[in-house]
């Protein structure tokens, strides 16, 4: 099986996490966070696979 | 002849000092204008009329003595309601903090008070100051002085619908993405924000603590000049003299160009190259600069903003959320879900972005850019469309001015000019970090510049 590429760990990992958020909002009765979250969660994406955490001194492998 | 309330404070320091002013008359002249006008602005939400009275009459008395403590000698200002004064409320615009009474002076308020000035009241802001409209407040949303439909900016609205509309000579206020300079562009007047840890923030209520920056709201880069210097500890501070102004062929500025004018009004652009192009008639150098990461600006500020602010605010949104405006509570819990990971990315994502604004600023004296995209957006809108996309008004308002919060460099809005409708327009310079006063000094030669009529 092909490793996952940085993107695509990143793509998991933040779909997974707003999976949770949204769940969580739910729960806690705050349905109407859920499109701030998504919106978020686009910008968390953004952030994780932007070009300049190459340049992390140490970074490990997947961005 | 310009009415008494609505002078620079360096004009109405000189007849102080005359005599032919005095204090009294300049705090009765405002107080004047809030009682006309606050109802319809709602730029105050604690007017203190009778201290102020008191304190106009205190420096008279020490003018008779002999004892002239400078050009704030006087002078009356305004507060954003976050900022503390002792013995009265703050409130942050937030039912949260009733009953909450400030037991000291915020340092820069204590050292604008030994310079002399006077405090006529706390003025409204965006709840907390986390919003970019000051139309979330428990007292209800500030209006703008050039068309009460509109929102004022923020979050320091009040301070600068107050400062607009001759409520006070000048106000504090506190940028934390943009909420000195937003406001300053969208009434009409000057709005610094110096550079990042130059003036203490104690006594003043965070929104996100690595981002907060105080500074003032003024009629005039020569105001905000005396009010930095006041606000620095320099009790009598000096009045800028022509001879301080850097000469338009002496400058250089860096125009930012990619991303920063690719989403904006039609009027803004018009007056903003209307700006550049009068600058450049008077001898000032221009050449483009690039800030390569500018498209990662707002996610780096979203994850450092949104869970600093969640952060201070957790306890109280755990135990009164129903306190908060519904629109601050939802993006207040929304940052309880910022990853810690995330907060460190964007805190190397921050270094990168400093790396950049140093290196754009290499060369020249200051950049310049506008200091929003829109004019001041009708009340209660969300979205406004430009170029045929729909914006959100909150990203659109932060969209220029973010990126000198997260990086700590000093930025100023003055006024460049009017849309056809008649709403002011704001050029925002961005200096060197640490060079707040420099930034100042060529500021002073764009305000004389743009506004002489060609």
């Amino acid at each position: 099986m092909k490793d996952q590429s940085p993107e695509d760990t990143h793509q998991s990992a933040v779909r997974a996490w707003l999976r949770a958020a949204v769940g969580d909002a739910e729960h806690r009765g705050l349905p109407e966070l859920k499109p701030l979250l998504e919106g978020l969660a686009r910008s968390t994406l953004a952030l994780r696979t932007a070009d300049w955490n190459d340049t992390v001194p140490d970074a490990p492998t997947v961005r | 002849m310009t009415p008494l309330h609505l002078l620079s404070i360096v004009d109405l320091a000189r007849s102080i000092a005359a005599r032919s002013v005095s204090c009294r008359d300049a705090t009765e002249a405002c107080l004047e204008r809030i009682a006309l006008d606050n109802g319809r602005l709602n730029a105050f939400i604690t007017i203190l009329a009778g201290r102020a009275r008191d304190e106009a009459d205190l420096a008279d008395a020490e003018l008779s003595a002999g004892r002239y403590r400078g050009p704030l000698h006087g002078v009356p200002i305004s507060l954003k309601d976050l900022i503390d004064l002792s013995g009265v409320p703050t409130t942050a615009a937030s039912r949260l903090l009733e009953g909450h009474v400030a037991t000291a002076d915020a340092p820069v308020v204590a050292r604008l008070r030994e310079a002399g000035a006077i405090v006529l009241g706390k003025c409204n802001l965006h709840e907390f100051a986390f919003g970019t409209t000051s139309e979330d407040s428990a007292y209800g949303p500030v209006r703008n002085p050039w068309d009460a439909t509109r929102s004022a900016g923020g979050s320091s609205g009040g301070s600068a619908a107050a400062v607009a509309a001759g409520m006070g000579y000048a106000s504090l206020g506190t940028d934390t993405g943009g909420s000195i300079r937003i406001p300053a562009a969208a009434c009409g007047c000057v709005g610094l924000k110096p550079t990042s840890g130059e003036l203490p923030c104690d006594g003043i209520l965070p929104l996100s603590p690595t981002l907060d920056h105080v500074g003032p709201l003024a009629r005039t880069v020569g105001d905000a000049w005396l009010l930095l210097h006041a606000m620095a500890g320099t009790s009598s501070p000096p009045v800028l003299r022509a001879a301080d102004r850097r000469p338009p062929t002496f400058m250089r500025l860096g125009v930012l160009r990619p991303y920063f004018l690719d989403v904006l009004d039609d009027e803004v652009r018009r007056v903003f190259e209307e700006g550049l192009a009068r600058l450049s008639g008077a001898g000032v150098v221009t050449d483009d600069r690039v800030i390569p990461h500018a498209g990662d600006i707002a996610t780096i500020y979203l994850h450092l903003q949104l869970p600093e602010a969640s952060a201070y605010h957790a306890p109280a949104i755990e135990r009164r959320p129903d306190a908060y405006t519904p629109a601050v509570r939802l993006r207040l819990e929304l940052g309880r879900y910022v990853m810690a990971e995330d907060y460190v990315r964007a805190k190397t994502g921050r270094e990168v972005l400093r790396r950049e604004v140093d290196a754009a600023l290499d060369g020249c004296d200051a950049l310049v850019l506008p200091t929003v995209p829109i004019v001041a957006p009708p009340i209660g809108s969300a979205t406004l469309t430009l170029g045929g996309r729909p914006h959100a008004v909150r990203a659109l308002m932060l969209r220029l001015t973010q990126l000198f919060d997260v990086t700590g460099h000093p930025a100023v809005s003055v006024p460049c000019g009017h849309s056809a409708a008649n709403l002011p327009i704001g050029l925002q310079l961005v200096g060197h970090r640490g060079q707040t006063r420099d930034l100042l000094k060529i500021a002073a030669t764009c305000e004389t510049v743009i506004s002489e009529r060609g």
